[in-house]
């Protein structure tokens, strides 16, 4: 039985949405409820004000414009898995889409919620920060914002969300030709496991040249991460599979209950390499 | 909130706060007492509904969300009683053990079966990976399941 008195707001517009935040900015906002709800029953949150914003129709939909696809901030877990666009442009986060929760859960957890919620081992964060995703946030008084996602996430739990804003949509750039990208999540299961460690590569090879290097991890510590010593090196010469070794300059990993730090320091190195080899064939 | 959805194709309208759990507002306001509270955190799947065909975990789901959609649940699978085809095989395969988690695998099958397209065994084992049976009757489970899609193949 779930107690909670918040007294709840159900915009039918975006506008309606971004004035409500602005006039009461303690409001929680309530996307899907997937990771919302575990909290409030859990007594780690008693909002008094939610902002349930299921029914804004601006915040759905899913689509390419200019060289970006669009993803509206209600996109589901479910809908990145069946839409053919991303399967073309974002493969890896179709993969993450894959391997998060089980289908209660994808059916109704979403991408912009999963940006809110900033845990470290959020499904979509290696994914997005691999691809260059920009994060488009909303305020009634200033209008929209676009914040590239390695500047979105400033600490545990924190991120450069105002008070008065929302997450209105997230965008991708479209994929470039001889881009390869890969995800793995490493958790205790397939299905509902909370990720040990999830890792996203983006490598982009011109006549054999690594042009571009993306290499991210979750759940190592209190922010998604990038591997930019990894990254320096690789760019400018063949795939190195070797140069899995020098992740070490860039991780110091978390021990936590699900997982200590040498294991994780220890599979990150051995994800990467992997990958790499891969590539190398 | 006056809360008002179709539930098993009848509409309802109820008095409940928004932030209610609609597995409650089933349960204990229409008495619906199908969908079972299992781990009560969207982890187990025993309290999966249909809304609006699409399955979720009524522990997790706000009651405001489910103002003015269609919600099914296992009490509405069966057809004036007939059991519905999915029922039947769960009959037929013996995929009931102790039953806490029948009504939630019952519910992610349904989904699937909407869908009616051919699933390999190892693609029916991940569409139910979010429905826990502590029985572990899984087998017999996936067997009903596989069952129920093939009949559902055109023929």
């Amino acid at each position: 039985m779930l107690t909670s008195h918040a007294e709840v707001l159900s915009p039918r517009t975006l506008t309606e949405a971004l004035a409500a935040k602005a006039s009461h900015p303690e409001t929680v906002a309530l996307a899907g409820g997937t990771d919302l709800m575990v909290l409030i029953e859990a007594n780690k949150l008693d909002p008094s004000r939610v902002l349930n914003l299921w029914g804004v129709p601006e915040l759905r939909g899913l689509d390419a414009q200019d060289g970006w696809i669009r993803l509206g901030a209600l996109t589901t877990w479910t809908e990145l898995i069946q839409s053919p666009l991303l399967a073309e442009h974002a493969p890896a986060l179709v993969e993450a889409a894959r391997t998060c929760g089980a289908v209660q859960i994808r059916n109704r957890g979403t991408l912009g919620g999963n940006l809110a919620n900033a845990s470290p081992a959020g499904d979509s964060l290696p994914p997005l920060l691999a691809l260059d995703a920009v994060v488009e946030l909303g305020s009634a008084r200033r209008g929209l914002r676009r914040v590239p996602i390695e500047r979105f996430f400033l600490g545990y739990r924190k991120t450069a969300l105002e008070r008065d804003e929302l997450i209105t949509a997230i965008y991708l750039p479209a994929r470039v030709d001889g881009d390869e990208t890969f995800f793995r999540k490493v958790g205790t299961r397939r299905a509902q496991s909370i990720s040990k460690l999830s890792f996203c590569g983006r490598v982009r090879r011109q006549g054999g040249q690594v042009t571009l290097a993306r290499l991210t991890f979750g759940a190592l510590g209190p922010v998604p991460l990038r591997a930019h010593t990894v990254e320096v090196a690789l760019e400018g010469g063949p795939v190195r599979p070797q140069l899995a070794e020098l992740l070490l300059n860039d991780i110091r990993p978390i021990a936590d209950v699900r997982s200590t730090a040498e294991y994780r320091q220890r599979v990150a190195v051995n994800v990467l390499r992997g990958w790499l080899e891969s590539l190398v064939g | 909130m006056k809360l008002s959805f179709v539930v098993n194709g009848a509409a309802r309208e109820v008095e409940v706060r928004p932030m209610a759990r609609l597995l409650d507002v089933l349960r204990e306001d229409l008495r619906l007492t199908g969908a079972k509270e299992g781990c009560g955190e969207g982890e187990c799947g025993a309290c999966t509904v249909l809304i609006d065909g699409k399955a979720a975990c009524a522990c997790i789901v706000p009651a405001v969300q489910a103002h003015g959609a269609t919600v099914q649940t296992v009490e509405g699978l069966a057809d004036d009683q007939r059991l519905a085809r999915l029922q039947d095989s769960f009959v037929r395969c013996g995929a009931a053990q102790c039953g806490i988690c029948t009504p939630g695998f019952l519910m992610t099958a349904a989904e699937l079966c909407q869908r009616s397209q051919a699933l390999s065994r190892a693609e029916v084992r991940d569409a139910v990976a979010g429905n826990l049976c502590r029985c572990t009757g899984y087998q017999k489970i996936i067997d009903a399941v596989e069952e129920a899609l093939c009949a559902d193949q055109p023929r």
